[in-house]
């Protein structure tokens, strides 16, 4: 066994592989956080009035409010004044075709290993790229145009759609839902929007690669997801960062909200800057998503979670309307010195609504990785059907693995079932595929994709493969 | 909420004045600097509240609202052989101690049968005889984390105390009756148990909580359990209290290595019941068997806290709670296992299961598991559901009628935490009660 723990170290042990920072001029706002502040960042996207009160009501409520304590992960605290909320590339280009774009920009996307251009041809995905906070381009506007699909940043939608934007937007998570959600409703820079009309199938794939950028600018995102009757749409979010030395915060919300017979799919990989081997450095993830579910509606989460220093979220669904369906499924892979607390919330208010939560966390080095969910099944939810597995998986003797999973029954004729489990790879698998003449290393990350495998089915194409490429970085390194 | 705290409080240090003077003569011992100690720290603590995580789901506001007078302060209690006779558990050879509000009763106790060097007796005569017997042990697992803690301390005076010495193997149980009640006040019971086995030594005790009449009353206990090497321990709790009353318990139980102990919880009565048992398993090759039943009628609130810290290696926990909630019932499960950064090889389940028979009825249940070691196999369940459908129609189907369908389904429920108890004329007893709080056809 000790072979076999030397090669899971020496893979563990290896660098964050993509690593960089990309030189471009940021229009940045100051340090620290106050009314002018907001009104700068409210004033530099040119929002209407009635935001830029919506911003300032968050942030009167977010002075009123104290940074939650109680998730199982320990961070040095946040200094909000010593944060720049407002970074945006200088030159904002607003291009029609990629040649025009910033080549420095260019270069960061290939090491990313997204070559818009290619992406643009062959994949059929269409990309908002938030760099930084702002939209630099978008793609296939045009395609999704026609179905009468609307995919632009936020910051346009404001201008461009006020009136969904302000019917929808903190309807699902308002600014006193939480202290982080406060605090991004008051200083969100920029995010997506997504409008999908009655009875639309988007024929694509949503994209949005996120990244964070310049240093010490903690990044603000919003998303608002509307998937109106009868629409389905199938949305991608990515991120990977560069590698920095102070702690970065990153503070998003993501609101879904899906219409009766509407279907949305919401896929995460996050793959954040973790810190060094010593837990020096790295992204601070808090992060509130919630969708709410009409009438026969469904709304499936799927993340898989490898970077970031301290994750903290627990995407959820509000089962509002009757047979509505609700589904996570998570893959949580930590290491080195990496905490992740994170979950789902599923409450079911509708009658037979179901929800299934499947959760994978891998936990290797010095790192403490917590499943925490809720599944709330209330008085008038009748028939209602609740299915949650949560396993974990150790890789060495000084990491945790936890769960603290909630269930809060109402209704008798609910039918709830959780079960969790937690277990090391097994020295017989590794032994067995070690007969068949497949090295430790190989054997492990087959052992491990094997684990995570129910919930890499539920990730669209593009992504399962990226995410396989992701967990076998964070986890073995070299091994693809 | 403010100034009712202080008014309780003050309520409670001006009977702590009075239990005070009563106690003359002890003033000077460890017990009585840890009673002071413990009334400074009930001062102090904020009284359990549902934005504290340990309490969220259990509102105890209600018991703290009355102000309940220590049952040694109040007028005493007396009861006849015949309703003794009627609450014990029969049909089996045991041990008695009887216990009226706390007090020990040697009257009505049976304590004749007992291996040599066995002391089972009140822990108040115990303080007085052999003093150092007790003040090595008590107080030293129990630390006081809450409100009802202080107050059990503060007022910390008589218990069952059993210590069964190296070797010794007491064969029959010692059955433990607590009587609570009283006609002219409402009172405060606060019994403070010690049970020590040491090594090679095995004791089988049943704690049975029962009502003197249908009066409001509290039992606030704290119970600490020594199992030494080897010792084997099974514990009986079997509350079926008034209707009327609340009922805590904190139990802390430290297990040595190759120890065996298991606890039976069986949960009937109280309006509000709190239990919390937690176990440190402290050497090698441990095992540590849980099991619980709890019934929910009417407007009962039960709720079952347990914690197990396998601190050592190569340990195996087994934790099986079930319960069914019918009327306007809640119930609450909050099972946490603990296994520490080098307890490699450790076994542990748990599974929590209920049933909710009414509309009403309500469960919140949470099991937690925290690992900090990576050779290990840990597994959690939970389920919640409603009687099956399909088994209540196939026996339906075949003629037998709604009421008896429905007590058989329940009767196959609990039979798995059922079967556990070791004293098979026991189990008969504990179907009767089942039934007879589900207002239900036995069977």
């Amino acid at each position: 066994m000790s072979d076999d723990m030397k090669v899971v170290e020496d893979l563990t042990q290896s660098e964050y592989k993509w690593g960089f920072i990309t030189d471009i001029d940021a229009d940045e706002a100051p340090k620290g956080l106050n009314e002018d502040i907001i009104r700068f960042i409210s004033n530099k996207k040119n929002e209407p009035e009635w935001m830029t009160e919506w911003r300032l009501k968050a942030f009167k409520h977010w002075l009123t409010m104290k940074e939650p304590k109680w998730p199982n992960v320990k961070y040095p605290d946040v200094d909000f004044q010593d944060i720049k909320y407002y970074s945006a590339p200088k030159k904002k280009p607003e291009l029609e075709s990629l040649d025009q774009v910033d080549p420095e920009l260019l270069k960061t996307f290939e090491k990313l290993g997204i070559p818009m251009d290619e992406q643009k041809k062959l994949t059929g995905v269409a990309m908002d790229v938030v760099f930084d906070s702002v939209s630099v381009a978008t793609t296939f506007k045009e395609t999704l145009n026609e179905k009468g699909i609307i995919f632009c940043s936020i910051s346009d939608a404001i201008k461009n759609h006020p009136e969904l934007v302000k019917k929808y937007i903190g309807s699902v998570v308002p600014y006193t839902d939480n202290y982080y959600a406060a605090l991004n409703s008051a200083v969100f820079s920029d995010g997506s929007f997504v409008y999908i009309p009655k009875g639309v199938r988007c024929p694509m794939e949503l994209s949005t690669y996120f990244r964070i950028n310049a240093s010490e600018t903690g990044q603000f995102e919003r998303t608002l997801l509307i998937a109106d009757e009868e629409s389905y749409v199938s949305y991608l979010e990515g991120c990977t960062a560069p590698m920095r030395d102070e702690n970065q915060l990153h503070a998003a919300v993501v609101e879904l909200i899906s219409m009766d017979n509407a279907e949305i799919k919401y896929s995460t990989v996050q793959n954040w800057y973790p810190g060094d081997k010593e837990g020096k450095g790295g992204i601070y993830n808090f992060v509130t998503k919630r969708g709410v579910c009409h009438t026969n509606s469904k709304i499936s989460w799927t993340q898989v979670e490898t970077g970031s220093a301290v994750t903290w979220k627990y995407p959820g669904c509000i089962l509002k309307g009757d047979n509505s369906v609700g589904e996570f499924y998570s893959v949580a892979v930590t290491n080195h010195h990496q905490q992740a607390d994170t979950g789902t919330k599923m409450i079911h208010l509708g009658k037979n609504t179901k929800s299934t939560i499947i959760s994978k966390g891998i936990s290797a080095g010095k790192s403490q990785n917590s499943y925490r969910g809720l599944v709330k099944i209330g008085k008038n939810a009748d028939n209602s059907r609740n299915f949650s597995q949560c396993d974990s998986m150790l890789m060495g003797d000084r990491c945790g693995a936890h769960t603290f999973p909630y269930l809060e029954i109402e209704n008798q004729s609910a039918q709830v079932e959780h079960e969790a489990t937690t277990s090391k790879v097994g020295e017989d698998q590794i032994f067995y595929l070690n007969q068949r003449g497949i090295s430790t290393e190989d054997a492990i990350n087959l052992i491990v994709n094997g684990f995570c495998k129910e919930v890499f089915n539920e990730l669209p194409m593009e992504f399962a493969v990226e995410a396989q490429k992701l967990l076998a970085i964070s986890l073995e390194g070299s091994v693809g | 909420m403010g100034t009712e705290n202080k008014e309780l409080k003050e309520w409670y240090k001006d009977q702590f004045v009075k239990f005070e003077k009563r106690l003359n003569g002890h003033s000077k011992s460890f017990m009585q600097k840890y009673r002071v100690e413990s009334l400074k720290k009930f001062d102090e603590f904020e009284l359990p509240n549902m934005k504290n995580e340990e309490w969220k789901y259990t509102n105890v506001r209600p018991i703290f609202k009355h102000n309940f007078r220590p049952a040694v302060l109040a007028e005493k209690v007396e009861v006849t052989r015949q309703l003794v006779d009627k609450k014990l558990y029969k049909q089996f050879d045991c041990n008695v101690m009887v216990f009226v509000n706390g007090q020990f009763e040697p009257a009505f106790s049976k304590l004749d049968c007992l291996p040599e060097g066995v002391l089972v007796d009140s822990l108040e005569k115990v303080l007085h005889i052999i003093p150092e017997l007790v003040e090595n042990k008590i107080t030293k697992l129990s630390a006081t984390e809450n409100s009802f803690n202080a107050l059990n301390g503060a007022f910390a005076l008589d218990g069952a105390f059993i210590y069964v010495p190296a070797g010794k193997i007491v064969e029959k149980p010692i059955q433990v009756l607590f009587l609570g009640g009283s006609k002219t006040d409402d009172v405060l019971i606060q019994p403070r148990n010690l049970i020590i086995a040491e090594e090679s030594a095995q004791v089988s005790v049943i704690a049975n909580y029962q009502p003197i009449d249908s009066d409001k009353y509290f039992t606030n206990i704290i119970t600490e359990v020594y199992a030494g090497k080897n010792s084997i321990i099974d514990l009986y709790k079997i509350q079926n209290e008034g209707s009327e009353s609340y009922h805590v318990e904190k139990m802390d139980v430290h297990q040595d290595e190759t120890s065996v102990f298991s606890h039976y919880s069986l949960s009937f009565g109280g309006s509000i019941v709190r239990n919390d048992v937690n176990s440190t398993l402290d050497g090698e090759h441990i095992e540590c068997n849980l099991f619980g039943l709890y019934l929910g009628n009417n407007d009962q609130h039960v709720d079952n806290h347990t914690f197990i810290d396998h601190a050592k290696p190569n340990c195996v926990s087994n934790e099986l709670y079930k319960g069914i909630l019918d009327g306007k019932s809640r119930g609450v499960f909050n099972g946490k296992v603990m296994v520490r950064e080098d307890a490699q090889k450790t076994l542990a389940y748990q599974s929590n299961k209920t049933v909710l028979l009414s509309d009403h009825s309500r469960i919140d249940t949470k099991p937690q598991l925290e690992i900090f070691a990576d050779d290990v196999k840990c597994s959690h369940g939970a389920t919640v559901g409603h009687l099956d459908d399909q088994a209540y129609f196939y026996i339906r189907s075949r003629g037998v009628p709604s009421d008896i369908a429905k007590s058989m389904l329940i009767r196959a429920f609990v039979s798995d935490v059922f079967e556990k108890i070791k004293i098979t004329e026991l189990r008969d007893q504990i179907n009767r009660l089942i039934f007879e709080h589900l207002q239900r056809v036995e069977i």
